[in-house]
């Protein structure tokens, strides 16, 4: 099995600051993957870098053999809305907010040339439903929504269209603790159902620990240590692991 | 005769260098918006700047000119712009339809079908289709180089989820020549399907934004639509009181306390051209 | 050829938040269990036995040594096979038991049991029937199926957490004090579970506080001796 997107050599500096300090990454079909790390630590600077919105100043990112930043701006597009996805942490930033539900839901789909109403619509209404979102809404704004049903809207936004690989940065990250298992464990099911690889930034190392197969940490924009999920996370070896564990409660 | 100390068009003669080769290039890439160096005029902003600035760089000494205002030739705005033409052009005006070589309009296309040779100027007050959906400029300039037309979609669909049609009644977006997508500028819907495969030359101008865009004759004018909604052009149910005529677009008129509508053709020349009813008729 | 096999296995800790101290655990150890045999760990407490259980998991990197696991027909060294390859040894070869289970928020016990089955590719009507048959068995009652296991006793939990590991039928099993919280009637049906896994061919490797379940289970004993004082 190939991998799915694949990452060498990545430096990106601002200024004197390292964002990403040789990082090199893969992701296979239906792999969970994420990246932990404190702020600063440049995961999030990586995770834009994979998904081709920031440029690195060297190294490459590969999908499925095409390199994401040589393939131009329009490719990258047409990748961004078939093949990929993007969970951003504030829903308003994934959203429109003056769309409906259904729009919403349904931009996707118009975007790779859905031109029957009546079917868009159903498909947005199963979209709904499948992240529990009462179908009764489906014309309701975003803004008369929760943020916990934001963030499953924009999750229901952005897998409409089945892409094979979804980037999502701290997903969970505005919400109530009592808010984020529901989506925790929503993100968990449609990822295992639909076969997606995902690339998760967190700093949640129990989010981690409960989607993610794989795990890489990082520190000043180095990966300072990988590999299976509880295995970083039980057996830490790299001190700044060690620190990052025996930080949280009962992960 | 032109008015002295004022050059042939009002504008200077670079000016107008400049913006016919901002109309070249939209010509040349149908649907397109072309910025360009947008002038202060003897009329602000909304007045139709846009429109005025394409029909003084184009106009020619033996050309004949129209103007309407929603459709009528006698209206504060068509008056104006048309005095202006004559005191700096001193070319013919016409409100006769086929008899104009030039026709500006705002916010309206004759009834009367267009033929070769003739150009149809718009003014425009917002070029950009997008603008509601998209705020950022920048991103809709992406939107169109990349034809990214989702969103439009999406608008549609909003107007069907929420009214149970597409409620968009003027201003309809159209893709033109299969490419770019086009404010048609605040025409009624019902004009849309004149513009497909138009005889004559469209040019679109947008004043305070600095924007030209065209369509040539013959080209694809599609409305946005959904298979299962197909565009309807609307048009209110009624014959015109004056004309009687059932295929034209009609102005609504209350003429009493008590409510009382009317309607009459917005195209006051094709109105005119018609035999008039006999009172009882109406 | 052994199920599971570890060829001089050592692991030390080092906590860097302690100054660096590194503790030695486990000193080459070699143990290789064969299919259908029964191992348990023996030992003083502190002496290692689940930091060996979780190295063969993988779970506790090792600091030298192999462990292979009889895995699709050949051996693979789970102390240094990549991420994915150790992960489809756990999802068709390698099952553990922990002492606690974690609770996925919101799934329901049923599911939990039966999610290994369908990683395996068994269908869902079939994996969540075998889950109940065997929850059933560990006198969970039906009733509690469909909740999620968040809200039930130590012994209720460790209950689902056997009927998870038991349900696959795993070729290796490890099983961690699988029966420390749990009353006479359900140890004997512990005890009958280990029996038919390894009628079935299961290679288990357990830790079993209770002497007098560990020696009707265990065909042997693997003697995990403390090491000598922290270098």
């Amino acid at each position: 099995m190939s991998a799915l997107l694949t990452a060498e050599g990545l430096h990106l500096h601002f200024g004197k600051v390292a964002a990403l300090d040789d990082v090199a990454l893969e992701i296979h079909p239906g792999e969970v993957v994420a990246i932990v790390g404190e702020s600063g630590s440049g995961k999030t600077t990586l995770l834009r870098v994979l998904a081709g919105m920031m440029a690195p100043q060297q190294g490459q990112v590969l999908y499925a053999g095409e390199d994401v930043h040589a393939m131009g701006e329009a490719a990258r597009r047409r990748l961004m809305r078939s093949d990929w996805g993007f969970v951003h942490q504030n829903p308003r930033d994934g959203l429109r907010l003056r769309v409906s539900a259904g729009g919403n839901v349904g931009e996707r789909l118009m975007a790779a040339g859905a031109r029957h109403y009546g079917n868009i619509r159903a498909e947005a209404t199963e979209w709904l439903k499948r992240v529990e979102i009462d179908p009764a809404r489906i014309d309701d704004m975003p803004l008369q929504f929760s943020g916990g049903m934001q963030q499953r809207l924009q999750i229901a936004r952005t897998l409409v269209t089945r892409p094979k690989l979804v980037f999502m940065d701290e997903p969970t990250g505005g919400l109530d603790v009592s808010v984020q298992a529901r989506l925790l464990d929503l993100i968990r099911a449609l990822v295992a159902e639909l076969g997606l690889a995902v690339l998760i930034v967190t700093h949640d190392i129990a989010a981690a620990r409960l989607l993610a197969h794989r795990m890489l940490v990082m520190r000043r924009g180095q990966v300072v240590e990988q590999g299976l999920t509880d295995r970083v996370l039980d057996d830490p070896q790299h001190p700044y692991t060690q620190l990052l564990v025996s930080s949280v409660l009962a992960a | 005769m032109i008015e002295a100390g004022y050059n042939f068009g009002y504008l200077d003669e670079n000016t107008k260098r400049m913006i016919r080769r901002a109309l070249l290039q939209a010509v040349a890439l149908p649907g397109y918006q072309v910025p360009f160096g947008s002038r202060e005029m003897p009329l602000p902003y909304g007045w139709g700047t846009g429109g005025i600035q394409v029909t003084a760089s184009i106009i020619g000494a033996d050309d004949t000119l129209k103007v309407i205002d929603q459709g009528a030739d006698d209206t504060t705005n068509a008056v104006s712009i048309r005095r202006f033409f004559n005191r700096v052009t001193g070319v013919a005006t016409t409100e006769h339809t086929a008899e104009a070589t030039i026709i500006q309009t705002r916010h309206r296309v004759p009834e009367a079908k267009l033929r070769e040779g003739q150009v149809l100027v718009y003014q425009v007050p917002m070029p950009e289709p997008l603008f509601r959906l998209e705020p950022r400029v920048a991103e809709t300039k992406r939107m169109h180089a990349l034809a990214d037309y989702g969103l439009m979609h999406v608008k549609l669909y909003e107007d069907i989820a929420q009214h149970g049609a597409a409620t968009t009644s003027y201003n309809y977006p159209v893709l033109v020549n299969g490419r770019y997508l086009m404010s048609p500028s605040p025409i009624p819907a019902f004009d849309n399907p004149k513009l497909d495969m138009m005889p004559a030359l469209q040019l679109f101008g947008a004043g305070r934004e600095k924007r030209i865009y065209a369509v040539p004759p013959y080209t694809e004018v599609r409305s946005l639509d959904f298979e299962d909604h197909p565009f309807q052009p609307a048009r209110a149910d009624a014959a015109c009181v004056i004309c009687g005529a059932r295929d034209s677009y009609l102005d609504e008129l209350i003429v009493d306390d008590g409510g009382k509508r009317h309607f009459v053709c917005s195209d006051t020349d094709y109105c005119a051209s018609r035999p008039p009813l006999v009172e009882a008729a109406a | 050829m052994s199920a599971i096999r570890t060829e001089g296995l050592s692991k030390d800790f080092t906590l860097h938040l302690q100054g660096g101290i590194r503790i030695p655990v486990l000193r080459d150890v070699d143990l290789a269990v064969a299919p259908g045999e029964c191992v348990a760990l023996a030992g003083p407490s502190g002496a290692g036995k689940s930091t060996l259980m979780r190295c063969l998991y993988g779970n506790y990197g090792a600091g030298s040594g192999h462990v292979w696991v009889s895995h699709d027909g050949r051996e693979v060294d789970i102390t240094n096979a990549d991420a994915r390859e150790v992960r489809a040894v756990r999802r068709d070869t390698l099952g553990y038991v922990s002492q606690f289970l974690r609770v996925i928020p919101r799934v329901p016990t049923q599911q939990i049991v039966a999610e290994p089955l369908m990683a395996r590719g068994a269908g869902r009507e079939e994996a969540m029937a075998h889950a109940a048959a065997l929850l059933k068995r560990l006198n969970l009652p039906a009733t509690l199926h469909g909740l999620p296991p968040a809200t039930f006793s130590g012994g209720e939990q460790q209950r689902v957490n056997l009927a998870r590991g038991f349900a696959p039928g795993y070729p290796v099993l490890l099983l961690d004090e699988p029966t420390a919280s749990l009353d006479a009637a359900n140890r004997e049906v512990v005890v009958a579970l280990i029996a038919e896994a390894k009628r079935a061919g299961t290679a288990i490797i357990g830790i079993f506080h209770d002497t007098e379940v560990r020696d009707r289970v265990a065909d042997r004993l693997y003697e995990v001796a403390p090491l000598q004082d922290a270098a």
